[in-house]
């Protein structure tokens, strides 16, 4: 392989002791004097805090004085302390991009610490790798970019409209697509909503009225977004709405595209009439509360099974609502639910369920393995605690099925080349601390497009995606990082391997010239395309072939 | 905060900063201080099981990364010669005079990220918790199950911890007695030394663990409430446990398991199947202490439809999430209303809106949350404080 170490290259190593942390365990002497005699170095620092005003101001008058092109910072972790160093290089004139660290602390004096001559060597290791490679590295460079400053909402439900109010009510443009006629998603098809004890028009007409009165926010209904190209801060998005055609320049796309609920079509006798499910039952409610004498509401039906793993998480408190709803209006009518384990998690949950026993539904367990049968106005089921089959009369038989994801899923996903789960929930950027996120940048999701939510739920997502989104929209440029990925188009075979690693959706293929290219935009710079790349056409600037193999040889030779 | 006025868009806020007597601009955390502090103060954070230096910071990875003088233990706020820390720091941060400041704020709005405190499991004297060594708190558990934590990870029975820890102690009280001629006392430490010393090691290590769900919650005796992420944590802990020592054996003992989030259900699955986690639908009457400290659980099992006792190495208990002690008085401070548990009262359709234009809330302040809808609700009420912030609170709207 070409070596690519430059002669006219001029390394400055500064040495940290970390008070005690590294200079405790290590002899900071020997370190420092073999640095002096690595190739290339022609200026080595110890410092007690390299990171500290002092440490900082050192590397800023060493590298004019010295005439330095390469700082090497043997310290801490670069995932605390490089991009300070880095800055320090940038304000003395050089490349950020020359730098390059070495942990000789978590990776070595802390881990090593009963070892003081044996630790030293690695020390010693490890800054010879590091100025290997700091001899290879070249200048790189960040791109400014500039930012459309207009968000596209796709779903107009109860989440995306309130991710829309946010940002219109913050100044952005926002373009609300909705595939129905109306907004408000699943909330049309309900009859009331508890605690508030209200019916979801009311929140609906507010919210729509709020949205049609603010001049920010342009409503598409019976429209859908046909095609979406770009990258964070400069997509173009094609939306059809009616059959007309409109490219709206957006720099965030929010996914609010919501759940649909499961038709049990063969599952415990559902026949729309006597067996129907709990959406269907709201439409009954809605027109009226129709006499029934007895009621049986089964949960879990296409849930919580081989198929669908998932808990549904919101049909219990739906049953819940609707036997107090029932039993309320008539209380001669009876109400049991057959139920598994009654997910009415948290206070308000919680606070409904103990109302509906003081109301008098009853509860009965059943066991997956020996489930609930209805027919001839019978539902029988097998008691665990009385240890015996019972039968419950009922001329109306209620299901609890799943929100499953909707049929435009896979389309979306594939559009904007962000992720969907077993189940076909789009799946968020890291499940605990990123739910709002795609690993993608510039694209978020909220409410049961994520995974079935509440209305509480559904409209604190649907801000807090707005949230998200609204941290690029409030920037004056974005940059792209200096490590990204670049593919050579000269000898990239179009296998697609690299394509297929990308967890961040940064790789396009190009049909016609049968090549993959590298947004750089969108690039993280983990690597995975590069060390997949089977003609090495792939690679990663900042961390090249040439690069990693100098510090492989060091550490072998050494 | 100790003084707040003003409405929507103009706050006025003044708030109470403590002296931590070290200068933060110049503290690198890189812990010296603490290393060579004479001064030992059972560690907080570890809920007791181990011990903190009077200099200190609650854990590696706290924000901001600087110590703390605690004033209450410090030699030198206790009229004694010291002054060793600020020997030790190279970068001279040590300030034993530093005062306390007040910060006059003006901001637009605010929001209200109080948490939550852990139920007290004292308040329920048939679980033992305080009287028994073995039965523990949830989150007492996860400093257990910690690399970072008392044990490094090491899932030591707390009776083997303190047990330890009394045994060094103990020769010098002995020979303190003797010396006194306090012939009686010496005797009775010298009985527990000869009964520590034959039991302590005997099961170091906890694999037959207990996990006793609703403590405090769904209880109409304290809070009638789910807490919400309380089966998720104890499903994990086992799981962890299990993967710290193959031989860990759990018993989930719940009313109904809630794996109500993303994954959760999933989760629970592969809990029993991997880990060989088991559920057992039933609550948890007593627990009582056999000679060996071994917790003993006399519970209702419904599916077997019979009462039950079972010997456990450990048992912990997934505390209630209770409102916070002080939320009462910020909440006067503000003027905002609390709802019956004394979390911050707030209507389904505006979730993160407080009675109080212009004040907002999120996480467990406002109720019981697991993580990532804490997040989620944190991102939210940052939206509405930005719809105040750049509007001037004109746009209120959901």
């Amino acid at each position: 392989m070409e070596d690519t170490a430059k002669s006219d290259v001029r390394i400055g190593v500064f040495i940290c002791d970390c008070g005690s942390n590294i200079a405790g365990y290590l002899s900071m002497k020997d370190l420092v004097e073999y640095a002096k005699t690595l190739p290339n170095v022609v200026f080595v620092q110890e410092n007690l805090y390299t990171c500290s005003e002092g440490g900082i101001n050192g590397i800023k008058a060493a590298i004019p004085a010295h005439g330095l092109t390469r700082v090497v910072v043997a310290s801490c972790t670069p995932r605390t302390h490089e991009p300070l160093f880095q800055n320090a290089c940038e304000e003395a004139g050089l490349n950020p991009y020359l730098f390059e660290m070495a942990n000789i602390r978590d990776q070595c004096s802390w881990v090593h610490q009963q070892v003081k001559e044996k630790a030293t060597e690695r020390a010693k290791g490890q800054i010879a790798m590091a100025v290997a490679k700091a001899a290879r590295l070249r200048e790189l460079s960040r791109i400014q970019l500039g930012i459309f400053y207009r968000a596209v909402v796709i779903g107009g439900g109860v989440s995306g409209m309130a991710a829309a109010m946010a940002l219109g009510n913050m100044g952005y443009e926002v373009h609300l697509v909705e595939k129905e006629e109306r907004l408000g998603g699943l909330l049309n098809h309900l009859n009331m909503v508890l605690p508030a004890k209200e019916p979801p028009s009311r929140l609906l007409d507010d919210l729509r009225t709020r949205l049609e009165n603010n001049p920010k926010v342009t409503v598409h209904t019976r429209a859908q977004v046909k095609k979406s190209e770009g990258y964070v801060g400069n997509y173009q998005v094609t939306i059809n709405e009616n059959g007309n055609e409109t490219v709206v320049k957006a720099g965030v796309i929010i996914v609010a595209t919501g759940a649909k609920v499961l038709k049990p079509e063969g599952l415990m006798g559902y026949d729309g009439e006597k067996v129907i499910t709990q959406l269907e039952l709201e439409s009954l409610l809605k027109q009226g509360t129709p006499s029934l004498k007895n009621v049986v509401m089964i949960q879990c039906v296409g849930s919580r099974c081989a198929e669908r793993t998932y808990c549904s998480r919101i049909c219990c408190m739906t049953s819940v609502k609707n036997a107090i709803l029932i039993r309320e209006a008539d209380p001669s009518a009876s109400v049991t639910i057959l139920y598994r384990d009654m997910q009415m998690y948290g206070v308000e949950n919680e606070d409904m369920f103990r109302r509906s026993k003081e109301l008098g539904v009853r509860y009965v367990t059943y066991d997956p393995e020996r489930p609930p049968e209805a027919g001839d106005g019978l539902v029988r089921v097998y008691h665990a605690r009385m240890g015996k089959e019972i039968a419950l009369p009922a001329d109306l038989v209620v299901l609890a099925t799943p929100l499953v994801a909707q049929d435009e899923a896979q389309q979306i996903s594939t559009m904007l080349k962000v992720p969907l789960n077993e189940n076909g929930f789009f799946l968020e950027g890291h499940v605990k601390l990123k739910p709002l996120d795609f690993a993608t940048d510039g694209v978020y999701l909220c409410g049961s497009a994520r995974f079935p939510s509440s209305i509480r739920e559904a409209v604190s997502q649907g801000l807090g995606a707005a949230s998200r989104a609204a941290i690029v929209l409030s920037k004056e440029a974005l940059f792209t990082s200096g490590i990204v990925a670049d593919i050579n188009p000269n000898t990239c075979c179009g296998c697609l391997g690299c394509l297929e690693v990308c967890p961040y959706g940064a790789i396009n293929f190009f049909q016609d010239r049968g090549i993959c290219q590298v947004n750089k935009v969108l690039c993280k710079g983990c690597g995975g395309c590069a060390a997949t790349c089977s003609s090495g056409s792939a690679r990663l600037d900042g961390f090249s072939n040439d690069q990693i193999y100098a510090q492989i040889e060091q550490a072998l030779a050494g | 905060m100790v003084e707040f006025s003003g409405e929507i868009g103009s706050f006025k806020a003044k708030v109470h900063r403590k002296a931590r007597y070290v200068d933060a601009s110049k503290c690198t955390a890189c812990g010296a201080c603490a290393e060579k502090c004479p001064t030992k103060v059972p560690n907080e954070f570890n809920f007791g099981l181990n011990d903190r230096k009077a200099i200190y910071k609650d854990y590696a990875q706290g924000i901001p990364s600087v110590y703390t003088i605690d004033p209450n233990h410090c030699r030198v706020f206790q009229g004694k010669k010291c002054g060793v820390c600020a020997k030790q720091c190279q970068a001279g941060a040590i300030d034993y005079e530093q005062k306390d400041s007040y910060v006059d704020l003006e901001v637009a709005a605010v929001i209200v990220a109080t948490g939550y405190d852990l139920f007290d499991a004292t308040r329920i004297p048939e679980y033992g918790y305080g009287r028994f060594p073995n039965v523990i708190s949830s989150l007492e558990m996860e400093r257990l199950l910690s690399a970072g934590g008392p044990t490094a990870g090491h899932l030591a029975r707390p009776s083997v911890v303190k047990g330890e820890a009394r045994l060094k102690e103990l020769p010098k009280l002995i020979a303190k007695a003797e010396k006194d001629e306090k012939t009686d006392a010496a005797s009775a430490l010298n009985k527990e030394r000869k009964w520590l010393e034959e039991h302590v090691h005997k099961y170091p290590t906890a694999k037959k663990l207990g996990f006793i769900q609703c403590v405090g919650s769904r209880d109409f005796r304290f809070h009638k409430y789910c807490s919400n992420y309380c089966c998720m944590h104890s499903i994990k802990e086992a799981i962890i446990a299990r993967d710290h020592e193959p031989e860990t054996e759990s018993y989930i003992f719940y009313m109904d398991l809630r794996t109500v989030g993303k994954g959760f259900e999933e989760y629970k699955i592969r809990g029993a199947k991997v880990s060989g986690l088991k559920y057992v639908r039933g609550r948890v009457a007593e627990v009582l202490q056999d000679e060996e400290l071994n917790p003993v659980v006399y519970f209702e099992d419904t599916e077997q439809r019979c009462v039950r006792s079972m010997t456990l190495d450990m048992v912990i208990l997934a505390n209630a999430c209770s409102a916070s002690k002080g939320i009462v008085t910020v909440a006067e401070l503000l003027g905002i209303a609390l709802d019956e548990n004394n979390f911050v009262k707030t209507h389904p359709n505006k979730p993160l809106d407080t009675s109080v234009p212009g004040i907002f809330t999120c996480g467990c302040a406002q109720g019981p949350l697991d993580i990532p809808e804490s997040v989620a609700q944190a991102s939210s009420a940052a939206a509405r404080a930005a719809e105040v912030v750049m509007t001037g609170g004109r746009a209120l709207a959901v």
